[in-house]
């Protein structure tokens, strides 16, 4: 009955079309609306463009937990600014697109609240001025996106995925937020403006090294870079919309918006340099290649996002000015090239029932719209002029000569990814529509106006942007830049620059491309081959790690948890008595009392009785006699409360001891009588436990009678407790009134016990392991 | 268990021990007593009469089943702690009403404080009888 399935699966259709005839009339409605949010924070983030393109900066601030420095504090800058309009630009047209290709599907209102509640934390990422409120929203997007990558939950692989996505991106969370922590200390603010302030004290910091793994940790799990890069296409099997969305401008991309976020602070040393440089190269190099290898359209894509990541990541461990604009542009270029084709793929898929590369030929004749759409988007993608895709390319190219370390490297690096890239959107946005027949499982037909509406925008702002990029240049680019070198750029933008070195590397690519395309099924078929004698691929090594972290929990559960209770009980008192019996030798706390009480002969009295009824409990050879014995002992232990003035305790005292006996009487039916040889295995060792722990108990009372008597709360209690409680009974007014919510939450465990007792009860009862 | 004695005694002796725990409740502010008290005294009755008539007569006697008991008096604990809201104050804070009071007597003093306590009576008498009971019926 799941509308998503079956766009794969043809069987199903019959039942798709009868969940959309009952459900999609009133279920697109609130889709539609929740479109509204998106595009009105896309108008509101455009109001600031003025602001930012002039170099200033917005700031709002709330305090959330003053105590630890933490506040709501949120900055407005180029940086931010070019991603919160992408966030909520391309979230408008997701929204918009999912209304249409979910519909009819029974959880589409539960889909429209995972994907906004996605975006919004993802606008929190990109624009939190806080450390800590920036790692909040980081964990809300891991939390939302793992929602959204397994909303097919009926599908074993979703599952997995999503568990992945969430482990991997969560685990480089934790090694983000000690990062975070050490950083905040280290430049002694835990805001973001303060902090970039003041990046030299940063670096020359003893910390430095231990902050820059540690972020450069969760940057690269988030963002998929090699050798992390493996959770990223497994994530497609997510919905399309989502795919577009988390791949394009949003959840892959907050590593890099960290990473160009913390580059005034932690960028230009070494180590920053070649993480970067060679993470970045290596994964753009080693992803398009991957990308070449699939016949899915949407796992192709998936590795071209990958690549891009490399790109970025590349690009940004430059100091130079022009590595970083081509970056910047590079990443608005990829966000619109790549959620048009990813909805593209969408309109394939809702259309012909399939996203494999060899039964798609010849759509175009079926889908115009959507081909040109996915024509403009791939030239883009490609690099072709006019389209802002080509002054992304010229960009990085003369980013990369610049770039003084190792230019041949990153230049390398970068023209060999273009060309794979140039053949990828051949393979991916021109193949399947021209040429041929088509052979696929459903006979295709136009995508509805709400679906082919948003790849056709985004196709056009390529465009447009490409043929007037001035639109981009001094509104977004060049604040974006300036906020991640920390100082005020000026960057230009044109399509044309003239017969130079880039200009040549760009025919040069779009040569190899050709070539590569044109080899692409010879490629692939020596990459399958390649594949499957590979040892060891990220995928197979994370299952293996799982494996391995389940076998170890096994092992020591085994280990520690014997289920027999003697051990427990023997493992808790052995603990007590070394632990406390420690600390009051290591303290010195142990002494003699300085003066003995004076006690009455009653007082000796009712000792004698406990002390003869704790003799008596160790030798009984009765279960009876044993409670018996016990039971003397509390009701001693009661005499003593009442002659010491604590009526309230005695009371309670006693009557916990009358139900302990009646509990203990029901249950004794049950329980096997007490033989001195096989239930108590080790009396001597029992014996000397007990005795061990009986003196460090008594030692330590004797320890803390010692101690000065603070009496100051008592005092509180007693002046307080008529004229503000209007109660002379101190104990009682503590619990009810005083320290009202201490006694909630311990009623709530006496009834949360009796209800687990309840269930182990009749657990075991029914012969059932409880 | 059956026997004469003990039944005919317990019926009085039942009543007696609910009274007393209600009793215990009410005077806990001022003397020795309070809710945790008399909510064990209850739940002794109750599991004393249990011992006498079988587990069916005192579940009959309770008409609640005491799990339902012991969270009705979270509930209404959870309650007095909230009311405090409407007042402006922080939760738990006690609230009093004087009814009639007048120059030199106090009054009926009601207060949320009691609703407290009555809840955490409720709650022991229901932990109680639910541990009790069901040992009864299974061991």
């Amino acid at each position: 009955m799941d509308s998503l399935r079956a766009h794969s699966e043809p069987k199903t259709k019959a039942d798709a079309a009868n969940t959309s005839a009952q459900g999609s009339a009133e279920r697109s409605a609130p889709v539609w609306l929740a479109a509204l949010l998106p595009a009105a924070l896309t108008v509101g983030f455009s109001f600031a463009l003025p602001t930012i393109a002039q170099g200033d900066t917005i700031r709002i601030a709330y305090d959330w937990v003053p105590s630890l420095g933490v506040s709501l504090s949120f900055l407005v800058d180029g940086l931010s600014l070019t991603f919160a309009l992408l966030i909520a630009g391309i979230g408008t047209i997701i929204l918009l697109y999912s209304g249409s290709y979910l519909a009819g599907h029974p959880r589409l209102g539960r889909f429209t609240f995972y994907l906004l509640a996605f975006m919004v934390s993802m606008l929190g990422l990109v624009l939190a001025d806080n450390l800590i409120t920036l790692f909040v929203f980081w964990e809300l997007t891991t939390v939302t996106s793992y929602l959204l990558i397994g909303f097919d939950h009926a599908s074993a692989k979703a599952r997995r995925s999503a568990l992945q996505a969430l482990l991997l991106t969560g685990a480089g969370g934790l090694a983000l937020l000690a990062g975070l922590i050490l950083l905040g200390l280290a430049a002694g603010s835990f805001e973001l403006s303060a902090i970039i302030a003041q990046g030299d004290a940063v670096r020359a910091h003893a910390l430095y090294l231990p902050i820059l793994v540690l972020v450069l940790i969760g940057a690269f799990t988030k963002s998929a870079q090699v050798p992390f890069h493996f959770w990223l296409p497994n994530a497609m099997a997510a919905p399309t919309p989502v795919s577009a969305y988390l791949h394009s401008a949003t959840m892959v991309k907050a590593g890099i918006y960290l990473l160009a976020r913390m580059h005034p602070v932690l960028s230009g040393t070494e180590a920053w340099i070649w993480s970067l440089t060679l993470f970045g190269a290596v994964t753009a190099v080693w992803a398009s290649i991957l990308a070449l290898r699939q016949t899915d359209l949407k796992l192709a894509l998936a590795y071209t996002t990958v690549m891009a990541l490399g790109t970025l990541t590349m690009f940004l461990g430059a100091e130079a000015t022009v590595a970083v604009a081509a970056a910047v542009t590079f990443l608005i270029v990829h966000s619109l090239y790549k959620a048009a084709l990813f909805l593209v793929v969408g309109n394939i898929d809702h259309a012909t029932g399939t996203r494999e590369v060899g039964q798609l030929r010849g759509l175009a004749a079926f889908m115009p719209v959507t081909a040109i759409a996915a024509a403009a988007a791939a030239l883009s993608m490609a690099g072709f002029p006019p389209f802002l895709g080509f002054i992304g390319k010229e960009l990085k190219y003369e980013g990369a000569l610049a770039i003084a370390s190792e230019p041949l490297l990153v230049a390398g690096a970068a023209v060999l990814a273009n060309a794979l890239m140039v053949a990828v959107a051949g393979i991916v946005a021109l193949r399947p529509f021209y040429g041929g027949e088509p052979a696929t499982p459903r006979r295709p037909h136009e995508a509805p106006l709400r679906q082919w509406i948003g790849p056709a925008v985004l196709a056009a702002l390529g465009l447009t942007f490409g043929l007037a990029p001035s639109l981009i240049a001094d509104s977004l680019v060049q604040p974006a830049v300036s906020a991640i070198l920390g100082r005020p750029e000026t960057v230009k933008l044109a399509l044309w620059h003239g017969v130079n070195l880039p200009l040549l590397l760009s025919l040069f690519t779009f040569v190899l491309g050709l070539l590569i395309y044109a080899g692409h099924l010879w490629i692939r078929q020596r990459l399958t081959a390649l594949d499957t004698r590979l040892p060891l691929t990220g995928d197979t090594a994370w299952d293996r790690l799982l494996d391995g972290v389940k076998a170890l929990a096994a092992i020591q559960t085994d280990l520690l948890q014997s289920g027999v209770l003697r051990r427990y009980l023997f493992t808790i008192f052995v603990s007590f008595a070394l632990l406390i019996g420690a600390s009051l030798l290591i303290t010195g706390a142990l002494r003699p009392p300085s003066a003995w009480p004076e006690l009455m002969v009653k007082h000796w009295v009712v000792v004698a009785l406990i002390v003869a009824g704790a003799c008596m409990t160790t030798v009984a050879y009765s279960r009876l006699a044993a409670v018996c014995a016990l039971g003397v002992v509390g009701v001693g232990v009661a005499l003593l409360f009442v002659m010491f003035g604590a009526p309230d305790v005695a009371i309670t005292q006693l009557l916990v001891e009358t139900l302990v006996v009646v509990l203990v009487a029901v249950a004794m039916l049950r329980l096997p009588s007490l033989r001195p040889d096989s239930a108590r295995p080790n009396r001597r060792l029992d014996a000397a436990l007990a005795i061990a722990v009986g003196a460090v108990v008594s030692a330590t009372l004797l320890a803390v009678t010692e101690a000065p008597f603070d009496r100051s709360i008592t005092a509180y209690f007693e002046q307080t407790s008529v004229p503000e409680a209007f109660g002379r009974n101190i104990v009682n007014v503590i619990l009810v009134d005083f320290r009202a919510l201490d006694t909630f939450g311990e009623v709530a465990v006496v009834a949360v016990a009796a209800i687990a007792a309840f269930a182990l009860i009749r657990a075991g009862a029914r012969g059932g392991r409880p | 268990m059956k026997s004469l004695i003990l039944s005919a005694a317990t019926r009085l002796l039942v009543a007696l021990m609910l009274l007393f725990s209600v009793y215990m409740l009410l005077r806990g502010h001022n003397d020795p007593g309070g809710g945790f008290i008399g909510g064990l005294i209850a739940g002794i009755g109750f599991a004393l009469y249990a011992m006498a008539h079988g587990t069916e007569a005192a579940r009959r006697a309770l008409r609640l089943d005491p799990g339902v008991i012991a969270m009705l008096g979270l509930g209404f604990a959870l309650l007095a702690g909230l009311f405090s809201a409407l007042a402006g104050d922080a939760p738990f804070t006690g609230q009093w009403w004087f009814i009639g009071a007048e120059e030199g007597d106090k009054g009926l003093p009601l207060s949320t404080v009691l609703l407290f306590d009555i809840g955490v009576y409720l709650v022991v008498v229901g932990a109680v009888l639910t541990l009790v009971l069901t040992l009864e019926e299974e061991v």
